[in-house]
């Protein structure tokens, strides 16, 4: 159920029930099943969950990069208004890259190792825009800039393996800014960076998304990363979202078992010095897949029911005043008081 | 940089020096190529003539000496058979193969990557199977087979092309080329065809599997979500990353091609220097086999370092690392 | 706060399917290739041409008394002079009858690339693994010996080779073997060295198993799979540089002729129309070489320790 809060054209990004799957030899793997989403102008969504999930599947869903053997196999995703699916593939390419970009994990695999940054960066502005090299080439000299990059010019003639791996992703970053596109998608980009990277890569997409009303996507498997960037958070699980929600309602009063199981084993100082709280088992194999709930053969909550699909419905938790609604696909959801006070059995 | 150029340089030196000695002494032990030359009836005073005067009557160790005096200076002996410098032959007639070995390697280029391409990015479409099936036959068939069929199909019953021989020649920097003339490349045809049919094949399957390697890797997939054009990335980011492994495979098998062209060149009747080979490897001529060996050691070896040193101009990654 | 976890009715995930072993495993991968089935098919069955050719000719082509000259070069399809049989396939300028001829012509590439193949083979892992398993200097020759080999064009070799030794047939065996020997040498010693990182080699040792023996009985074993796609392949490559050699006339004697040799001795009547004499020798060689070759590459696809992982 889409938020009829909102009304559809003023919604940069709404993805509607997204069934994406892939067709390999040993079985359909239901990547995709059943995922909504909204995003508004400039309102930044964390999309949460464990390899396996479907989290990037979702993100090349969206950008129509999704090759043999998968396919996105129903739903629909409106950007600004536009179903995206079964677009015809030249328009799709006119999309890509100006108004909806896209920055991958690692960087180093990213950017071309055998072209040189400028090429890399011109060849960008090119295709959508109808300009010189030399416009081109001042272009994406203004654009490292933005990203506080010193010395542009520099890094421009420069090899990508010569950069350093903030170096890189910052140009990914900036390369995706270049058409100030309405829409980021960024998959789990600073994972592989340190820390103190990362915390600088951060601020600076936050600052930059704020100034230019930028929608974002971020997907990682990381809730801290999240929880000081997002407005809003989805959490997948085994190809289908468990809980969505605002920030703050999520993160403070999760719904879900798998929610309230992220947040637990997250070491804190809370925690300091006890042992911390795993999730028992393991993420399930998504060809075998039981018909019920995914998440039941790990779930402390697990009853009978468990064993028919339960559907995403509004939290019993959810207070009705709020900027949208909590939704959670639970037979017993919140069950847990407030995570800060009680840990879980 | 310099440093290791150096280096390379004296090994490939003490290469060729090696291979001199190996040859030398191999050849010695063959028999003595006196008697094929001249017979049995020839009287002992003759005999002893002759053998005096091509200096076989020496010690071996002085002849080889005395080889390598010649060879300071350029004369690495005359040939028994023809009784000029052998070296003089092998340079006459190394244009002709030169000119069939480059047409060869070209032509395996021209055919082998476009099509390579395609087999690489549409691995499941029933042309591609054909075109890796048909790249098995390729290098599996005979290259003197192929020759004769192609003979027989263009010459005997078509009669479009000529059988044997190469054509009419015009010279360029005081060399004599056939492919500057229509008559010459009506007679290159045929036998550059023939020679690079084993080299089309294997070009097809790198070119293929190079594509096939660089697909799925993450640039492509950036590339695409930038935006660029389904050509450009093609092109410029499957293409080019799979092209700077295979020319070093194809630098490498120029000295292949040059060898086997012996096998076209007596299918065709190619007056070029894989043909004076054989016939000088049959008459036991020494020196001519010594020089053209000596010849082709120094073409693969400077052909090794060339190409070693084109990959580190292409490939921005080695170029840095060796530079720092 | 607790709810009693209930054993969820649905059945755990399947466990993955039942593993075959590695070899049944391979026989069916191999399967799935009717292209790659077709061709073992067909190599099997010149295999077996070969090997009963005695038996399916009506001539022995070598053996000179039974050749009339007076029958040379006749069209297929011709009786003989006193018309007790027919040349299906014509006769070449000996008078031989090429159908024999060919199966026997057959019989001889096959066993001189397969001969070969495998002592080169014997020689080359025994190499391999020496060079791997002693390291330092030994392997530091060895290698060099091979790099030098194989930066040659083996027809060079192979013609200065037979050169030096002669015509016949266990000369052209020998320059074989010296030739392909280096290529089982790399491909054993790349893939012992691999092996002999692993962690069971390191236990063998430990437990002061004798090195030639955890050589022979652990590390050859697990190199085995690349080394039957050079195998594969090198026997097709031997086929090939006999027939080369022969029909430069440096190879197999005149008397026993190979498929090369044959296909030599029509050169010269083909321009005249007599096609027969190189065209059907040529037909076998290139179906012996085609199925050898696509065999060999289906196994390297399904063996490439690439692949494998």
């Amino acid at each position: 159920m889409s938020d009829a809060a909102f009304h559809t054209a003023d919604n940069t990004l709404e993805v509607r029930h997204l069934r994406t799957r892939f067709f390999t030899r040993e079985g359909e793997l239901p990547a995709v099943e059943d995922v909504s989403l909204t995003l508004a102008r400039g309102r930044v969504l964390g999309l949460v969950g464990e390899s396996g999930s479907g989290k990037s599947v979702t993100g090349f869903s969206i950008m129509g990069l999704i090759d043999a053997p998968g396919r996105v196999v129903g739903g629909e995703i409106l950007f600004k208004g536009k179903n995206l699916v079964g677009l015809p593939e030249a328009e799709m390419r006119h999309l890509r890259g100006s108004r909806i970009a896209m920055v991958f994990q690692d960087p180093m695999s990213t950017l071309n190792p055998v072209q040189r940054v400028d090429a890399q960066m011109i060849e960008a502005v090119r295709a959508h825009r109808d300009v010189s090299r030399s416009a081109a080439r001042e272009q994406a000299s203004e654009a490292l800039a933005a990203m506080g990059i010193a010395s542009p010019d520099e890094r421009l003639r420069a090899y990508p393996h010569q950069l350093s791996g903030g170096m890189r992703q910052r140009v990914a970053i900036a390369i995706a800014m270049l058409h100030k596109p309405d829409l980021i998608i960024a998959d789990e980009p600073t994972t592989a960076l340190d820390v103190t990277i990362q915390a600088q890569i951060l601020s600076e997409v936050q600052a930059l998304v704020r100034t230019q009303g930028t929608s974002l996507i971020w997907i990682t498997h990381d809730l801290s990363v999240v929880a000081g960037l997002a407005d809003d958070i989805a959490v997948m699980y085994a190809g289908r979202i468990v809980e969505q929600g605002t920030v703050d309602a999520v993160l403070d009063h999760p719904q879900h078992p798998y929610t309230a199981g992220l947040i637990d084993s997250l070491p804190s100082l809370n925690t300091r010095g006890k042992r911390l709280t795993q999730i028992a088992g393991i993420t399930p194999d998504l060809r075998s897949l039981p018909p019920g709930c995914a998440f039941a053969a790990r779930c402390t909550r697990a009853t009978a029911v468990c064993s028919t699909p339960p559907a995403l419905g509004p939290s019993p938790a959810a207070k009705a005043s709020e900027h949208g609604t909590h939704l959670v696909r639970c037979f017993h959801p919140g069950r847990q008081t407030d995570v800060c006070t009680e840990t879980t059995a | 940089m310099s440093g290791w150029l150096i280096r390379r340089i004296a090994q490939a030196a003490f290469v060729v020096l090696l291979m001199t000695l190996i040859v030398f002494i191999g050849l010695h032990a063959i028999g003595n190529p006196i008697d094929i030359l001249i017979g049995q009836d020839v009287d002992q005073v003759d005999r002893a003539r002759i053998i005096a005067q091509l200096g076989l009557d020496q010690p071996l160790w002085k002849q080889y000496l005395a080889f390598l005096a010649g060879a300071m200076h350029g004369d690495l002996g005359n040939s028994f058979v023809y009784n000029e410098p052998a070296i003089r032959l092998i340079l006459q007639r190394l244009p002709a193969t030169f000119e069939l070995a480059v047409s060869a390697l070209l032509l395996a280029l021209v055919i082998g990557i476009p099509l390579g391409l395609f087999a690489g990015l549409h691995p499941r479409n029933p042309l591609s199977k054909m075109l890796m099936t048909g790249s098995i036959v390729g290098f599996s068939l005979p290259t003197f087979w192929v020759g004769l069929m192609l003979i027989m199909l263009f010459s005997v019953k078509l009669g479009w092309l000529p059988a044997s021989g190469r054509g009419a020649t015009a010279t360029l920097f005081g060399v004599q080329w056939s492919w500057l003339t229509l008559d010459g490349l009506r007679h290159l045809i045929l036998p550059a065809l023939n020679l690079s049919l084993f080299k089309v094949s294997l070009v097809l399957r790198l070119t293929s599997a190079g594509v096939r390697e660089v697909m799925p890797m993450e640039h492509v997939r950036f590339a695409r979500a930038k935006g660029l054009s389904p050509t450009r990335v093609v092109l410029v980011h499957i293409l080019r990353n799979t092209l700077i492994p295979l020319v070093t495979v194809i630098g490498l098998e120029f000295g292949s091609t040059i060898a086997f062209a012996v096998v076209t060149e007596t299918v065709f009747s190619w007056p070029g220097a894989g043909k004076l080979i054989l016939d000088s490897v049959n008459a036991l001529d020494r020196p001519v086999i010594l020089s053209y060996l000596i010849v082709v050691v120094c073409m693969f070896v400077s052909l090794n370092l060339f190409v070693d040193i084109l990959y580190k101009f292409l490939d921005p990654r080695v170029r840095l690392e060796g530079a720092r | 706060m607790s709810t009693t976890p209930l054993v969820p009715e649905t059945p755990v995930p399947a466990a993955p399917k039942r593993r075959q072993s590695p070899w049944r495993q391979l026989v069916a991968d191999f399967g799935r290739s009717p292209a790659a089935l077709a061709a073992l098919i067909v190599a099997i069955l010149l295999v077996l041409a070969a090997i009963f050719a005695p038996y399916i000719t009506p001539q022995n082509p070598y053996d000179l008394l039974q050749l009339d000259v007076l029958d040379a070069r006749l069209p297929p399809g011709s009786m003989n002079g006193t018309g007790t049989h027919a040349y299906w396939l014509g006769t070449d300028g000996q008078g031989r009858d090429l159908y024999s001829a060919m199966l026997y012509g057959l019989r001889l590439s096959l066993s001189v690339g397969l001969g070969s193949a495998v002592i080169a083979g014997v020689v080359g892992i025994v190499f391999g693994l020496i060079a791997a398993y002693a390291g330092g200097k030994v392997d530091s020759l060895i290698m060099r010996l091979v790099d030098l080999l194989l930066a040659f064009p083996s027809i060079l070799v192979a013609m200065m080779l037979l050169a030096f030794l002669g015509k016949s047939v266990t000369n052209v065996v020998l320059t074989l073997v010296l030739i392909e020997w280096a290529y089982y040498a790399r491909t054993a010693r790349a893939q012992a060295l691999v092996e002999a990182r692993r962690e069971y080699v390191e236990a063998a040792r430990s437990l002061a198993i004798p090195n030639w023996r955890i050589v022979l009985v652990h590390i050859l074993p697990n190199c085995l799979p690349p080394l039957i796609v050079v195998g594969t392949l090198q026997v097709a490559r031997a086929i090939t540089l006999e027939a080369t050699l022969s029909f430069l006339g440096l190879g197999v004697p005149i008397t026993e002729p190979s498929l090369g040799l044959l296909i030599a001795n029509g050169y010269q009547t083909m321009l005249s129309g007599e096609y027969w004499t190189s065209v059907y020798p040529g037909l076998a060689l290139l179906a012996m070489l085609v199925s050898i070759n696509m065999v060999g590459d289906r196994l390297r696809e399904l063996l490439n320790p690439r692949f494998v992982k």
